[in-house]
């Protein structure tokens, strides 16, 4: 059985230093993934260049077995990619309902439909209070983005990758910015989430993700520093060299 | 229910209109207004829901009446053959420019769509064997729809308000469809979009054909209505122009464009007759409206409605 | 062979006379991220406000600083009180700038009508010299001179002195510019004010070769667009290139293809967005 994600020899530099340099791994189905390390270590950048925002100068990334490289994000949406931004990418302006129903038009043919109102389209919104509702949100499904809490907004963004019915999820620091009680209340909506669908995640706070994440990977300078099991990454020397500068 | 009645009374008006104004002068004011609203409508769809401003929408009005014109005077064919071409050809314009402007965005996509308007306008000022030049093209007919003359003010007038409610509710539908969502998306939040599985240059570029064929519809409209046709039709100024009815009425509101058409028209032609400095006027207009009313007027009117009612 | 000789010579010109309206658009653009589209006007005004100079019996030097200053005030007044006010908004700030054209534009239709006239050069430079064969117009010549010159003073302006120093900060990264104490605000209207004052020279050079009229500001707007493109935003050296290339290929395309001249103008424009949307030398940011 193929990995759900394959990244070999991944590089990128934007002028000086590499933001990537040759970083290789492999994140097997249903596998929680934690990806960790300090600030510009090239963790978001590695994402981008799995989701496809950014092309990488070389290597090549692998989604369930198939060459990713080439394809759109739109495209790798398709293929079950679904992820979160560390900076909310939210649609401030319209309600809570209506962000789930751009993520749910996303992957079907009927967005191309130019003639009939998306209002009268009741699958969609019936669909749409459902993922509120699985995230907790339901009740806020006709507030505006705007009026919500930030730690509901994070909700939202995660919302809004599970409407997509994910195979392989990438989350972008979810907890960041959130108080101890909200960030228990993602954590509990992590746990929530089925193991059909594969979890690679970015935390700069390694404690807040530690329990989540079964293997972990840690990056600096753009390469993979360590990998391995939750216990042997915390363990390992180098991780509290590159942490502590020891 | 309210809505249905407003627009019920509405469109009452716009059809009595030619009972209700005093004389022809205002009714062929009318049919101005209906292009003008029809041309601004258009380029709503791009600057409004797409958010990408361009300057170079005169391109589809002046390419298309050039083309119904050349095709009537050259070719020979009808009025309405001539403009059903002229769709066509203007669309598949569209449809290339699209694909060049799209490799920008912001100032970039601004220039480019500018440039673009500016290699037309600057063919049908030397191209002097097809276009004419700086005379321009005239001795052209107006349609016979069914047999029905069209060459008095009221008749042309009726010819105008059927396209205008057709470009009306066709961009009433595609605003509020999925896929006027997914351009309005794109708008607001193009990498979100992607991500989500929505093919955000395909989207972008589909605006930009339907935009430049309804600024085509506006063209063939107005070559009926001018029966005479010159470069200034591709000028910066009416690329300049029709943006400003549309940031002035209101982007991304179906009626802005139309409001800032009739605002346009209006300080055009009737203003004009009281005030010698109108393109002044207009001119201040715009900036106080940028400064103070920045959504536009609409947007703008409809908030202190709101806030009435609260009180 | 006379022929290529003049020719390039008008095409120098010309690109004279490019620099010196598209230099401000650059160091506006480039600064304050404006994209100045009532610059054409200023070009315009400038030229008109010579003109009346020239009329009163001010000498032709005097009347091209007279000009300058005259439209500094007139920039300055626009940036303070119109586009400070919409700091942050780029495209309100694009937008406010074209109601202005609009408002200059009729304001000078107003004052001077729209009859075309001609604006007589300085007696010190008035007609032709003899040159390899063939005669040229000595005040071209000195447009070209003083273009040069002017690039010069300007480079000097911004390589040696502290404010060059500032604006090529502001250029660079403005949010650090900011945070290491250089006063912003003031910064921006002394930039906009001599972006203005060089078109409005500008526009007083150019009335002896292209004469003054209604719809000289919109004729010249998308010309300093094609150099920014060509040249590069916010750089100097950029615009000067610029300028000589549209010269050139402006002169030759009008001689030698007088049909096509405006297609081979922006056809260049028009393929260098699309191939590199960042401008050929970069930062025309999106």
């Amino acid at each position: 059985m193929s990995a759900a994600l394959e990244v070999r020899e991944l590089r990128k530099s934007f002028g000086g230093l590499p933001a990537a340099d040759g970083v290789s791994l492999e994140v097997a189905t249903g596998e929680r993934r934690l990806i960790i390390g300090p600030n510009g270590a090239g963790k978001t950048t590695l994402f981008n260049m799995i989701s496809g925002d950014l092309r990488a100068d070389s290597g090549s990334v692998r989604i369930f077995g198939e060459e990713a490289g080439r394809l759109r994000p739109d495209q790798r949406a398709r293929r079950g990619l679904a992820r979160t931004y560390q900076i909310l990418t939210l649609f401030p302006k319209s309600t809570l309902a209506h962000n789930i129903v751009l993520s749910l038009l996303g992957l079907s043919p009927s967005r191309w439909q130019m003639l009939s109102p998306l209002a009268r389209r009741a699958d969609l919104q019936r669909r749409s209070r459902e993922v509120l509702a699985r995230v907790g949100l339901e009740a806020f499904a006709d507030r505006h983005v705007s009026e919500v809490s930030y730690g509901d907004k994070r909700r939202l963004e995660i919302a809004m990758a599970l409407a997509q019915e994910p195979k392989l999820l990438l989350l972008d620091e979810p907890l960041a910015g959130l108080s101890a009680e909200e960030r228990r209340a993602v954590q509990a909506l992590l746990d929530t989430i089925p193991r059909t669908i594969t979890i690679v995640m970015i935390e700069h706070d390694i404690d807040s993700a530690l329990a989540f994440a079964e293997r972990i990977t840690l990056l600096h300078y753009g390469r993979v520093i360590v990998e391995g099991t939750r216990a042997e990454v915390v363990a390992h020397p180098r991780t509290r060299e590159v942490y502590l500068g020891v | 229910m309210k809505r249905a009645a407003a627009i019920g009374a509405a469109a009452a008006l716009l059809v009595a209109l030619p009972w209700i104004v005093a004389g022809d002068y205002y009714v062929n004011l009318s049919s101005q207004i209906l292009i003008a609203a029809i041309f601004a409508m258009s380029l709503n769809i791009v600057v409004g829901y797409g958010g990408m401003v361009s300057l170079g929408h005169a391109a589809y009005l002046g390419v298309a009446a050039y083309a119904t014109a050349w095709i009537m005077l050259r070719l020979g064919l009808g009025p309405l053959a001539a403009g059903a071409a002229a769709l066509v050809f203007t669309t598949a314009m569209a449809a290339f420019f699209g694909v060049l402007a799209l490799r920008a965005s912001g100032l970039s996509f601004l220039m480019i769509t500018l440039a673009l308007g500016q290699i037309l306008w600057g063919l049908a000022y030397r191209w002097v064997g097809v276009t004419g030049g700086d005379n321009g093209l005239t001795g052209l007919t107006r349609p016979k729809p069914f047999g029905i003359e069209l060459t008095g003010a009221t008749p042309f007038y009726y010819f105008a308000l059927i396209v205008f409610a057709l470009a009306l509710v066709a961009m009433a539908l595609i605003v509020r469809s999925p896929f006027g969502a997914s351009l309005q998306g794109a708008r607001d939040q193009p990498r979100r979009m992607n991500a989500l599985g929505h093919h955000v240059w395909m989207v972008q570029w589909a605006a930009f054909v339907l935009s430049g064929f309804w600024g085509a519809v506006a063209g063939v409209l107005y070559v009926y209505y001018n029966t005479f046709i010159s470069p200034h039709a591709l000028s910066l100024q009416n690329s300049a122009e029709v943006l400003l009815m549309v940031i002035a009425g209101g982007p991304a509101t179906t009626l802005g464009p139309v409001v800032g058409a009739a605002l346009v028209v209006i300080i055009k032609n009737v203003v004009s007759a009281y005030l010698e400095r109108w393109v002044m006027l207009l001119g201040v207009v715009f900036v106080l409206i940028v400064m103070f009313l920045p959504e536009g007027i609409v947007p703008g009117v409809q908030r202190l409605i709101a806030r009435r009612k609260k009180t | 062979m006379a022929f290529w000789i003049n020719q390039s010579l008008n095409s120098l010109a010309l690109g004279g006379l490019l620099f010196l309206l598209s230099a401000g658009f650059s160091l506006i653009f480039g600064l304050m991220r404006i994209a100045n589209l009532s610059h054409g006007a200023y070009f315009m005004l400038g030229a008109y406000v010579g003109l009346t100079l020239l009329r009163m019996g001010v000498n032709f030097w005097l009347a091209a600083i007279g000009a300058a200053v005259a439209i500094a005030l007139a920039g300055g007044i626009v940036e303070r009180f119109v586009l400070r006010r919409l700091a942050g908004r780029a495209l309100s700030q694009v937008l406010a700038t074209l109601g202005v054209a609009f408002i200059i534009a009729d304001a000078c239709l107003w004052i001077w009508t729209g009859d075309p006239i001609p604006l007589p050069g300085p007696e010190s430079l008035r007609g032709t010299v003899a040159f390899a064969g063939t005669r040229f117009p000595l005040y071209r010549l000195g447009v070209i001179g003083f273009a040069s010159i002017l690039f010069v003073v300007l480079w000097l302006l911004l390589d040696r002195t502290r404010i060059g120093a500032m604006i090529r900060a502001g250029v660079d990264d403005l949010d650090m510019a900011r945070a290491v104490g250089i006063p912003v605000n003031t910064l921006f209207t002394a930039v906009f004010c001599l972006g203005a004052a060089l078109a409005g020279m500008g526009g007083v050079f150019a009335g002896p070769i292209l004469s003054v009229y209604p719809g000289l500001d919109s004729d010249m707007l998308p010309l300093a667009l094609v150099v920014v493109i060509l040249g590069g935003v916010g750089s100097l050296a950029g615009a000067f290139i610029g300028s000589m290339v549209i010269g050139f290929i402006y002169t030759f395309g009008q001689a030698l293809l007088p049909d096509l001249a405006y297609v081979i103008l922006f056809l260049p424009m028009v393929i260098v967005l699309v191939v590199r949307p960042r401008g050929l030398f970069g930062r025309v940011a999106a």
